[in-house]
């Protein structure tokens, strides 16, 4: 998964890079899965790989899918990352082991969202819909947001008589 | 004394959270930046995923044979993550589909370049 993604910053044909994503995303579905993740892993797997390529795929169609070579180095962004991930490497080491039950976060709410009091033997399903059904109602104002944003943006495009519409 | 691979998962996160980064500095091009932007999400779904699994134990749905299950509530949080998420894609694939209709171009460096044009052009015009 590593290697996919260092051949990703480095390829500079769009086309394949979108093609490598699709995979990464799948990939990342397998691990999810492995991680016992299975409402996330089908998510992804529909969502990342399936849906976000078609996006960018529609995007490539209208869009060059050869990306220009970088005008100048790029040493200081690479100095920014490198020393992001120093940081973020010593955060990490601060942070429970793998598979810790001791860790704070298995003992929080969680122990009661695992008594099943809504009747929905799927944890993930009853915490979405009724533990924390407010977070879900404003997911759905994010995507219609998003979709009235892309059709305001998008509309202007068809009136012109230009191409073809890339609905939502 | 912690073993050695306690934290291997967190290395993988970091990693692939620093290469969304890089892509999303260094790169000049739209489209690129936003798939380095989706890469830096996916890096953040595994961050929260990772701590939620416990060995030996399944997925969060109750059955009476098992007693160990992951912790569900990263998994709710990250099934909401992935949904904004490909709207966000969506809307900024949209915006530079916009712009290359506007300007003939998806790259930064272009851009800019055709703004500076464009203001210098105001300026001679005033």
């Amino acid at each position: 998964m590593v290697a996919l993604v260092i051949a990703m910053v480095f390829l500079r044909n769009l086309l394949s890079v979108v093609v490598l994503s699709g995979i990464y995303s799948f990939l990342m579905a397998t691990v999810l899965v492995a991680l016992d993740a299975v409402d996330v892993a089908m998510t992804e797997a529909a969502v990342g790989a399936g849906v976000s390529t078609v996006l960018l795929l529609g995007a490539l169609h209208l869009c060059r899918t050869d990306e220009a070579r970088p005008a100048h180095k790029p040493w200081l962004p690479l100095a920014v990352s490198v020393s992001t991930a120093a940081l973020l490497i010593y955060g990490a080491m601060g942070l429970p082991e793998f598979s810790d039950t001791q860790s704070a976060i298995h003992h929080h709410v969680v122990p009661r969202y695992l008594q099943n009091e809504v009747d929905v033997p799927n944890v993930v399903t009853a915490v979405l819909a009724s533990f924390r059904g407010y977070d879900t109602l404003g997911e759905t104002t994010v995507v219609f947001t998003a979709g009235a944003g892309i059709i305001a943006l998008l509309r202007r495009r068809q009136r012109n008589g230009t191409g073809d519409a890339r609905g939502q | 004394m912690q073993e050695p691979f306690g934290h291997f998962a967190y290395l993988v996160t970091v990693v692939l959270m620093v290469a969304g980064l890089f892509i999303v500095i260094a790169r000049g091009n739209l489209i690129k930046k936003l798939i380095g932007l989706s890469i830096f999400q996916t890096s953040v779904y595994l961050l929260y995923i990772v701590p939620g699994k416990l060995i030996g134990g399944t997925a969060p749905i109750l059955s009476p044979q098992y007693s160990v299950y992951s912790n569900p509530l990263p998994h709710v949080l990250i099934l909401t993550a992935i949904v904004v998420g490909v709207a966000t894609l969506a809307l900024g694939l949209a915006l530079a589909v916009r712009i290359r209709e506007d300007y003939g171009s998806i790259e930064e460096d272009e851009i800019t370049a055709l703004d500076n044009q464009a203001a210098k052009h105001e300026e001679t015009r005033a």
